[in-house]
């Protein structure tokens, strides 16, 4: 344990649940451990969320079930004068790059291909390596966690770019652009892995670090 | 105050409190003007279509996408526009030294909880994706909404950094005597 302080000798982190505290993940308040709900804002108190990780898998893989269909089906349906063009999200991206829209084509690579995975992987990690000690330092887990929630609501962009460009590409007869079935499951599997992010507890990574403290320091 | 040395810890802030309630109301009004009035224009071959952002939004019609229609315009309008007026519904009586209003702490626990899922700069990112992709199909124009939207964005933005929850929630689990 480091101490950043400059008097006497070093102290040990408490944690609020060893002092019989829990608090509040809504508005932060502290109370006794034992009490149902906050006093303040009504949020359910639960010191650890035994069911989090249940939770966290359930969603994720309904998240990772949309996001094969959400691929394979065509996400826009091009028609221009007398051909139709069914592109996936994929396919779109390697036809923006053939245009010569590289950075296009890499923002859409990047919100709806890599994004996605790698939040798939990450909430994988994460509610893995809290079951086991050692290995990744906590710090970067908690990191991790915080970059997952955020950038989480950030793959939808590609759903909303599927509704503007179907709402005003609409010149009859000329070129018209009608959404595939993938946005509809692209958006489910972002909604899951947004629910599935926030059913971790990330208080678990902390029980984890004070399972590793005791044991020789490895993280 | 500091009980032992009387220094200020933190003070009331009241003109913080009126910045954030003078945002709310311009991002309230700012996001029923751009829904309603048209947002982007597209022309190709003297072809012309405009649209609103609730034409966007809702332009899955066809079977499941209806759901899809309704999440979207959910995320876009209604959750930002429900948000703010929560914000309002909270701050307004806390600024003015009122007793808050009643079920205050649900209305701002509410707004908390959806704060995930107000998504107007990511729907804003979405445009310049698109408007890219239909650059060199049709000529572009933007509608007043647009702008509109722009500046939305920033105040949006804005009034989540500008507001406190710490001391809301304190000044809604002590509220002041009168």
């Amino acid at each position: 344990m480091v101490c950043m302080e400059l008097s006497g000798t070093a102290s040990t982190t408490v944690t609020a649940r060893e002092a019989g505290l829990v608090a509040c993940t809504r508005c932060t308040r502290a109370w006794p451990l034992g009490q149902q709900t906050c006093g303040r804002c009504g949020a359910a108190l639960v010191s650890r969320d035994r069911g989090s990780l249940q939770r966290v898998w359930a969603l994720w893989l309904v998240g990772l079930m949309c996001y094969v269909p959400a691929n394979t089906y065509p996400m826009l349906r091009t028609q221009q004068l007398f051909q139709v063009d069914e592109s996936t999200i994929i396919g779109g991206a390697v036809d923006l790059a053939h245009y010569g829209a590289y950075g296009i084509a890499a923002i859409i690579l990047i919100a709806s291909v890599v994004i996605p995975l790698g939040k798939f992987w990450a909430i994988a990690f994460l509610a893995v390596s809290v079951r086991k000690t050692g290995g990744f330092a906590s710090h970067h887990r908690l990191l991790m966690y915080e970059v997952v929630e955020y950038i989480g609501r950030w793959s939808m962009i590609d759903i909303f770019v599927v509704a503007i460009l179907s709402a005003l590409v609409q010149l009859q007869g000329l070129a018209s652009i009608t959404p595939g079935p993938a946005a509809f499951f692209f958006a489910l599997s972002v909604i899951f892995t947004m629910l599935s992010a926030q059913a971790f507890d990330p208080r678990m990574i902390w029980d984890v670090q004070a399972a590793d403290d005791e044991a020789p320091d490895n993280g | 105050m500091c009980t032992r040395c009387h220094k200020v810890l933190i003070a009331p802030r009241r003109k913080a409190g009126m910045q954030i309630i003078a945002v709310s109301v311009a991002v309230v009004v700012l996001i029923i003007a751009a829904s309603v009035f048209p947002f982007l224009q597209i022309s190709a071959a003297g072809r012309v279509n405009s649209v609103s952002i609730m034409d966007a939004a809702l332009s899955f019609t066809q079977g499941p996408m209806l759901v899809l229609a309704l999440l979207t315009a959910g995320f876009i309008i209604f959750v930002p526009l429900l948000r703010m007026l929560l914000t309002l519904y909270v701050l307004v009586p806390v600024v003015l030294d009122r007793a808050p209003a009643r079920h205050a702490i649900r209305a701002f626990r509410l707004s908390e909880a959806l704060r995930p899922w107000s998504m107007a700069e990511i729907f804003a990112l979405g445009c310049a994706v698109a408007l890219v992709k239909v650059a060199d199909l049709a000529t572009v124009g933007f509608g007043p909404a647009f702008w509109m939207f722009g500046v939305l964005v920033v105040l949006v933005i804005a009034q989540d950094s500008f507001m406190c929850k710490w001391s809301v929630w304190n000044s809604l689990e002590q509220p002041r005597q009168l």
